[in-house]
Formats: C-alpha cells, sequence, structure tokens
C-alpha cells in the first residue's frame, strides 16, 4: 500500500471555564485599537504536523492519539482535528 | 547527618532548582542526596525523591508537558505508587500534573508576569509524607519564581480536593487571611500545594529549598523539607 503524505491541524483552545488571560489582554488591547463589537477573545494555538500514513482516516486517528497523550491536557484544553493530504512539493 | 536517608533530586534539562534542592538536603536538612538524571530508570533504592524546580525542555508545548515523558518517570510513578514520598517543586508539581500524579494543572499567572518575590502560605495539612513536621495553620515564608503558577481544577474536582483535605497550603496575607493580592497567580482557592489522595506525593509552586540557608532566603522551607524524615503510615512498604 502506498503511503501519502498528510497533513494534521490540530487546534488546541483552553476549555471553557479556564481562565485565559492572554486571550483578555488581546482582546483589551483590540478594545483599545478602537475596533467595536469584540465581545470574547480566547488564544490557543495550532499545531501542524506532516505525517506518512495509508490513509487519511489512519492519520486522524494518529492525531487522536498524539492529543490525547502529549499535544493537548484535557485538564485544561479541548482540541479539534483536521486532517488533510499533503500536495507533492507542497511545503506546508 | 541522616546518612541512612537518601534523597533523589532528579535533573531535567533545564531544571535549575536542582542544585539548590540538593544542597538544601545536605546541609540544611542534613540527608544523603543522590542526583537522579532523566534518563536513569534506577532509583538506587533512594527513600524519597524531589523534583526540582527550572524550566524542564525550555516548557515546550506546556510546563512538565515533555518531562512527564523522560525515562526517570516510569520509575517515579512506581515509586509514588508504592507510597514513597515524592515532593514535585514549581516545575516539579508542573510535571507531577501533566503526570496524573497530582490532579489539576498549572496556568499562566493571571498578572501574565513572572513572579519573583517572597510569597506567604498558610499549610492546612500536617499528615503528608512534606508536612509531617509542620504545625497546621503554620504561616511560611517562601519564594515564588513562577510564569504557570495559577493552579486551576474545575468545580468538582476542587471540591472533592477539599473534601479530601487535599490543599496542604494556600497563599495568604503575613497574618494568615487570604485576599485576592496574596494570590498573586490567580489559583483556584488560592492554593500553592496539594498532594495526592495516599499523602505521599506533594506538589508545591513556592520554593521552600531556597528558604533554607539562613544566608539566603531565610530558612520556613527547612520544615517541609526535614518533615520526610518522620515516618509514617505511607513510608515506602
Amino acid at each position: 500500500m502506498t503511503r501519502k503524505m498528510w497533513l494534521i491541524e490540530a487546534e488546541i483552545m483552553p476549555k471553557q471555564g479556564v481562565n485565559d488571560p492572554q486571550g483578555d489582554a488581546v482582546r483589551g488591547s483590540l478594545d483599545a485599537l478602537g475596533f467595536p463589537g469584540v465581545d470574547r477573545v480566547r488564544c490557543g494555538k495550532v499545531i501542524r504536523i506532516r505525517v506518512a500514513a495509508a490513509s487519511g482516516e489512519a492519520a486522524r486517528d494518529m492525531g487522536v492519539a498524539m492529543c490525547d497523550k502529549l499535544l493537548a491536557n484535557p485538564v485544561i484544553e479541548d482540541y479539534l482535528l483536521s486532517v488533510s493530504a499533503v500536495e507533492e512539493g507542497a511545503d506546508r | 547527618m541522616n546518612a541512612a536517608f537518601t534523597v533523589g533530586v532528579v535533573s531535567f534539562p533545564g531544571s535549575n532548582g536542582d542544585h539548590d534542592a540538593i544542597h538544601a538536603f545536605e546541609h540544611q536538612v542534613g540527608v544523603g542526596v543522590r542526583a537522579i538524571d532523566y534518563r536513569e530508570s534506577d532509583l538506587d533504592g533512594v527513600d524519597a525523591v524531589v523534583l526540582p524546580g527550572g524550566f524542564s525542555y525550555g516548557d515546550a508545548l506546556r510546563c512538565g508537558a515533555i518531562a512527564r515523558f523522560a525515562p526517570v518517570m516510569t520509575s517515579i510513578r512506581a515509586f509514588a505508587d508504592a507510597g514513597g514520598p515524592v515532593l514535585g517543586i514549581c516545575n516539579g508539581f508542573q510535571i507531577l500534573c501533566e503526570a496524573h500524579l497530582l490532579p489539576g494543572a498549572l496556568l499562566r499567572n493571571q498578572s501574565l508576569r513572572f513572579h519573583c518575590f517572597l510569597a506567604t502560605v498558610r499549610v492546612e495539612q500536617a499528615d503528608t509524607s512534606w508536612t509531617r513536621g509542620v504545625a497546621e495553620d503554620s504561616i511560611l515564608a517562601l519564594p515564588v519564581a513562577h510564569g504557570e503558577g495559577a493552579y486551576f481544577i474545575d468545580e468538582a474536582g476542587l471540591a472533592e480536593l477539599e473534601a479530601n483535605n487535599q490543599v496542604v497550603a494556600r497563599y495568604c496575607d503575613p497574618d494568615g487571611t487570604l485576599s485576592t493580592v496574596a494570590n498573586a497567580n490567580g489559583s483556584v482557592g488560592s492554593i500553592a500545594a496539594i498532594c495526592n489522595t495516599r499523602r505521599n506525593v506533594v506538589g508545591i509552586m513556592p520554593h521552600p529549598e531556597r528558604a533554607s540557608d539562613p544566608l539566603v532566603g531565610g530558612t520556613d522551607g527547612v520544615c517541609l523539607l526535614r518533615s520526610v524524615l518522620l515516618a509514617g503510615e505511607s513510608a515506602l512498604t
């Protein structure tokens, strides 16, 4: 079976109810800059992983395992995964 | 000097409190010390383990998240599971939380600033492996040095900690009252230190080992470090 390259993107965000002083600071700054109507800002992180896998599904399973084991801390964070095929020669 | 008792102090890449801890245990507590490298798996029969402060693995991803998987942690988990006394100081506390040896997590300080000053804490539990020699309600002046020191646990978790008397110390004013000023990092319940249900694993954000030499930082931390010498029912079986 040929193994294609996949891009796993893990979006990791502070859980609801978890303080996010960084998000609060950014919101304060957006307010100060005069952007109207800014209601809520939350800061998280995105981790991109290029991986060789037999299928998109296999890559996703791997992404879930990576998040559960290392990338996200379930006490304070939620994560969202997206998986896409990496095009030949792409530098992502 | 109690040569029969040996404390193992673990060094991870990026630890910076390891030598403070080694010095404190050797000179102020007067016990044998074994420096343990994070790649080792044999604890050589040490009587207690300390995970020191610092920035293991440069705090990459989350504080303590990478150190949790260091080879030595397998042995430390087994040691803790057998009832061996384990103390995590600052980054060591973060590592113990990431390793699920203690509940909760440490978040960015509410102020977003690195905190480096002398804090006061009230010791609330005198029956853990690391507070046995401390009178309940003792107020100790201990230095803090952290950017991610805000203890977090959800409401249900906090209720469980309180019900099980697992909150070992809280930030307080010098007279012992709790206040938002004293709880500078924004920890839930003003929590500065907790223990596991078996009470042999303790995590503390302030640095008792940096308050152990009369020449620098006072000596309020020695009573915590010395507590491990007092045998209790949770001592290694």
